[in-house]
């Protein structure tokens, strides 16, 4: 596609900068530990817990250690970026907010097929739901579109409106281009692949081979017990942090194949007490009704 | 008389609620409009991803005035029953009419107008919207009591004639204004009323009618495909599907490498279906084509080019991976495959898929060595067993669940392996639903129904049969589908028996994982205890001194659940039965004999039974029977009076009518010949109509009494050799 000129992928991220601010929206800078998605940002996570307004975009690198393909797949891979947008109370022209979006990153609507298509998301390890879309260009599945219901088993009052953009797969679209690696990073000659083809090699090496489990279980103990700690002491962001990187360490064992059908469960269930608890004592010392 | 015309618009509407909500508005519209005394002549339902809509004909501007009469109180009695009628009616004494000392109130309702009704009935229809899903949005939902709808509801259209009804549902006030298509169109689409609200849409690049919108799919695609010399492989789904995500729908075609065809054809199909609702194409030879359709919501500025472009990309990033799975699935044997089922929990009770797979191999091979299913052979059925779970663990399958069996069909090919196991192991989960075909390749038929079998037998050992609605593990269809199997393959099964083999295997397995997990023995103490029913209490005995109570009350459930077990069946069989039009009240009868738990031979009881009973022979001897049995159920015989010899002709007529009918009814009914067992029961009805008819049961003579219920009784049971006949009814 080739209306006008093409964004790199600095200039992608920067351009939902600028319009999302223009929203109103805090722009924030990612979450400095590894996650999944943008939710578990505590932004989007505790951030649409109670009744106050709150609008922020911000980019997420998440770390999906079993999707690393040692930088030999095309479109798969262990680190990659997510844009996301949450605004609370969801505004009533959100989805018209979210096209202004695309058509100022260049997808002009009256020439691709834009598409609401049903998408109800559910995270059982945050406790969370919610309905709404992911949203197609030319058939290709471009953004998850959800108002939040619940989050960490409390109902969301009001209702959040999120909206996580595949960044590699837009740029990937907007480009024209059929591997990420090949996508132009700005306009100054630097690729995807240039920045992160042996960030991709090491890390799935890491992930796969490498990673010491012994280490990962003792880790995942300590963020339990830290938990356990943090909740004690009345210090629910500091407890969600822990949850993070107990879910972090559980996706990693999970790559290196230390984990059976019936600890995986158990271990899910741990993480999700932890996320769940976070929010319930946010909850509470933020002096918020279920 | 005035046309009303309602639109709820909203965000996208998941497609596959579109026409179930449009009908369920109208239905629900009539009803609150009932409730006022209106009816209006026809309701036309509209429904588009982002609106519902409906117009009710030729309402009148009010509802007619009704005069309703209520009964109260008598006027003796005590002064607080006729305060609490007055209440109920809303009038006074002086209103209320005295007849013949009874207190009698006419309220007289007068006519409303109809906007009022309709201010009402809208929004109580709203409120109560039966969505599958809905949620909360916006600013109104800093409480969990705001207004829920399936997306968020943005605006209420609602004219009768030409004028706006006064409503609003939590802040939405209704109007004219609604809009066009989210691209082709912008600003506010102002209505006048009913009659141009579709052809503004329509200017508006919106088609209404979602039955317009897949015509015009189906067409635009049979077109497409034509001018390609490709036809379109009919998915009347999928149209809807389409319908149901656009307003202007514009079909467009695309091509993907024909080199992608080397994938099986399912798995292209459903690529292209599932994940991209992309319609499938055939060639002139009837193979797939490597093309698609897309069903585009735009008249695209190019003319579509990019849009085409767009989807050539998704779908060939889509096949290459589903390439890929194919590639990698072949290069592991299914039997290496099935190796790794030991990590799929089957139940937590039941143990692993692997367990299960053990199972089955063992009921499909004993299914043929009894030969029960003729023409296989044992090995090859339990090979077929092992094997056919396998593909659960591929790549393919965990990609399209919905290609399990299909996918293990073509790997066992691959490997060389006999087509007789391969097309066991494609075909042995069905047959599926209804309208599925029913296997009856000899090897096939063992696995599936050793398959199904095992998961009946399982959950109603550990006594999870479906209760009520609630039927998690699909117990129901896996019965209905061992039901068509037999009955197809006229297979001789004894279900009590194969409930007996079944659990043998069942509990030695929990009982050996539980114990070997005790470490304190060794697996030959355990493995003495062969796999017949009749080493089930040895088991039992064996849990018992292990000191595990837990396996000693898994070993008593499952072994006192044969009747639950069987009843279920019985159960299956009437709900079956009655849908292919057989009286449920005769399968009743023949259950009620008991003992019968070879289905074939009992539907072949049950149809000979159905024939007879519409004979005037039947029909009579039915008469007779039940008369007998009534005689028979009030009097007592009393044992200690010795019955005299037969005396009058009609009674003797009967003696000799029953010796004869006798034993031809047994042995019919022993050579399941159950025509001629009727038949033989026919020849009792002219002697039991004359005896009846001329001799007197309750004779003064206690002897001859006593002979004449005894001769009763014998009719009774002679009757009984075929079927219970007091179960019939009518």
């Amino acid at each position: 596609m080739a209306e006008g000129k093409v964004l790199s992928f600095q200039d992608l991220i920067l351009t939902l900068h600028a319009y999302w601010g223009k929203q109103g929206c805090v722009i924030l800078q990612p979450l400095d530990m590894e996650v999944g998605a943008g939710t578990f940002h505590p932004a989007t996570t505790l951030r649409s817990l109670g009744p106050n307004a709150w609008n922020a975009a911000y980019v997420q690198p998440s770390r999906r250690p079993t999707d690393g393909r040692y930088g030999e797949n095309p479109n798969r891979l262990q680190h990659y970026y997510q844009y996301q947008v949450i605004m609370k109370p969801s505004p009533a022209n959100l989805q018209d907010l979210y096209l202004g979006s695309l058509k100022e990153i260049g997808i002009d609507p009256l020439v691709h097929d834009i598409r609401f298509v049903e998408d109800d998301w559910e995270s059982p390890t945050l406790g969370a739901w919610g309905l709404g879309w992911e949203v197609w260009c030319d058939g290709m599945e471009v953004t998850q579109f959800t108002y939040f219901q619940q989050m960490g088993g409390f109902d969301c009052k009001p209702v959040a409106g999120e909206l996580t953009y595949g960044l590699e797969r837009l740029a990937m679209y907007i480009q024209g281009v059929d591997s990420v690696y090949d996508l132009k990073f700005n306009d100054a000659g630097v690729t995807y692949g240039d920045v992160f083809l042996e960030n991709e090699r090491q890390m799935s090496k890491w992930n796969f081979e490498v990673a010491d489990t012994e280490k990962l279980f003792r880790w995942f103990k300590d963020c339990r017990a830290e938990y356990d700690q943090c909740i004690a002491n009345g210090v629910p962001l500091a407890a969600f942090e822990q949850a993070i990187k107990a879910s972090h360490t559980f996706n990693l064992l999970q790559a290196r194949g230390v984990i059976s059908v019936q600890e995986r469960a158990s271990y899910m269930g741990q993480v999700r007490d932890m996320a769940k608890g976070s929010c319930e004592k946010w909850m509470e010392v933020n002096g918020w009704a279920a | 008389m005035s046309d009303f015309l309602l639109e709820l618009r909203c965000e996208e509407i998941p497609a596959r609620m579109q026409l179930k909500a449009s009908d369920d508005l109208a239905r629900l519209f009539a009803e609150e409009l009932g409730k006022a005394g209106l009816k209006p002549a026809a309701i036309d339902s509209f429904v588009t991803p982002r609106r519902l809509a409906l117009i009710a004909r030729d309402l009148p501007l009010e509802t007619a005035a009704v005069s309703e009469e209520f009964k109260g109180p008598r006027t003796s009695a005590p002064a607080q029953a006729l305060e609490g009628f007055l209440r109920k009616t809303g009038l006074t004494q002086d209103q209320l009419e005295d007849r013949d000392g009874v207190w009698f109130a006419v309220v007289n309702k007068p006519g409303r107008a109809t906007a009022d009704v309709l201010a009402q009935a809208v929004p109580a229809v709203v409120r109560a919207f039966p969505w599958p899903k809905s949620m909360r949005w916006g600013t109104a939902s800093q409480t969990t009591e705001s207004l829920r709808w399936v997306r968020p509801l943005q605006g209420i259209i609602a004219l009768l004639g030409g004028e706006v009804v006064d409503i609003e549902i939590d802040g939405i006030v209704a109007g004219r204004e609604t809009v066009g298509h989210r691209f082709h169109s912008t600003g506010p689409v102002s209505i006048d009323g009913a009659d141009d609200y579709v052809e503004k849409l329509r200017a508006a690049y919106v088609i209404a009618c979602h039955q317009e919108r897949q015509a015009i799919i189906a067409a635009k695609a049979d077109e497409a495909a034509a001018a390609h010399g490709y036809s379109v492989i009919e998915d009347q789904g999928l149209v809807a599907e389409n319908a149901g995500l656009t307003e202007w729908p514009v079909p467009l075609l695309g091509d993907f490498d024909p080199a992608f065809l080397e994938v099986p054809p399912e798995v292209i199909q459903l690529t292209l279906r599932i994940n991209q609702k992309y319609f499938v194409l055939r060639d002139a030879d009837g193979k797939l084509a490597p093309a698609f359709i897309c069903t585009a919501n735009i008249e695209a500025k190019d003319g579509g080019a990019a849009i085409v472009t767009g989807n050539r990309k998704v779908l060939a990033a889509r096949l290459s991976d589903a390439r890929f799975f194919w590639e990698q699935d072949r290069k592991i044997a299914l039997a290496d495959q099935a190796k790794k089922l030991e990590r799929i929990t089957f139940h937590e009770k039941l143990g692993t898929v692997a367990d299960k797979v053990e199972r089955v191999a063992k009921l499909a091979r004993w299914l043929v060595e009894e030969d029960i299913v003729k023409g296989a052979d044992a090995d090859q059925a339990e090979q077929a067993a092992r094997l056919a779970k396998a593909d659960l663990v591929t790549e393919m399958v965990g990609e399209f669940p919905e290609l399990q069996g299909v996918m293990g069909g073509y790997y066992a090919r691959a490997e060389g392996l006999p087509d007789a196991i391969a097309d066991a192991i494609r075909d042995h989960y069905k047959p599926v639903g209804q309208g599925d075909d029913v296997p009856t390749a000899p090897v096939t038929v063992a696995v599936s129904l050793a398959d199904k079998l095992d998961t009946l037998v399982g959950f109603f050992g550990i006594e999870q049969g479906p209760t009520g609605s609630k039927d998690p593990f699909a117990l129901r269809r896996a019965a209905l589908s061992v039901l068509r199997l037999l009955d197809r393959n006229g297979l001789r099964l004894k279900l009590k028996q194969a409930h007996a083999f079944a659990l043998s295997d069942h509990v030695y397995r929990h009982v050996f994982l539980n114990t070997k997990a005790l470490a304190d023995v060794d697996a030959q103490t355990l493995a003495k205890f062969g796999l017949d029913a009749s080493k089930v209490t040895d088991v039992e005995w064996q849990a018992a001194n292990l000191g595990r109570p837990e396996i000693k009350s898994f070993v008593s459930a499952f072994a006192a659940s044969d009747v639950p077990f069987l009843d279920f069946f019985a159960d299956r069989l009437k709900v079956q039965q009655k849908e292919a039009g057989v009286r449920h009240d005769l399968i009743d009868a023949v259950f009620a004999l008991g003992g019968e738990d070879d289905l074939v031979r009992l539907l072949a009881r049950v149809k000979a039974l159905q024939s007879f009973v519409a004979t005037d022979d039947g029909a009579n001897l039915l008469a007779g029977y039940k008369r007998a049995a009534n005689i028979l159920k009030k009097e007592v015989i009393d044992s200690a009076i010795a019955p005299a010899a037969p005396s009058e002709a009609d009674e003797i007529a009967l003696a000799q009518a029953l010796d004869a009918a006798e034993p031809l009814a047994a042995t019919a009914v022993q050579d399941e010949r159950f025509e001629d067992a009727m038949a033989a029961l026919a020849s009792l009805r002219a002697p039991i109509d004359a005896f009846f008819e001329t001799v007197t049961v309750n004779d003064s003579d206690p002897a001859k009494r006593s002979a004449r219920l005894a001769l009763l009784a014998r009719v009774r049971n002679a009757v009984h050799t075929v079927a219970d006949f007091s179960k019939i009814t009518g």
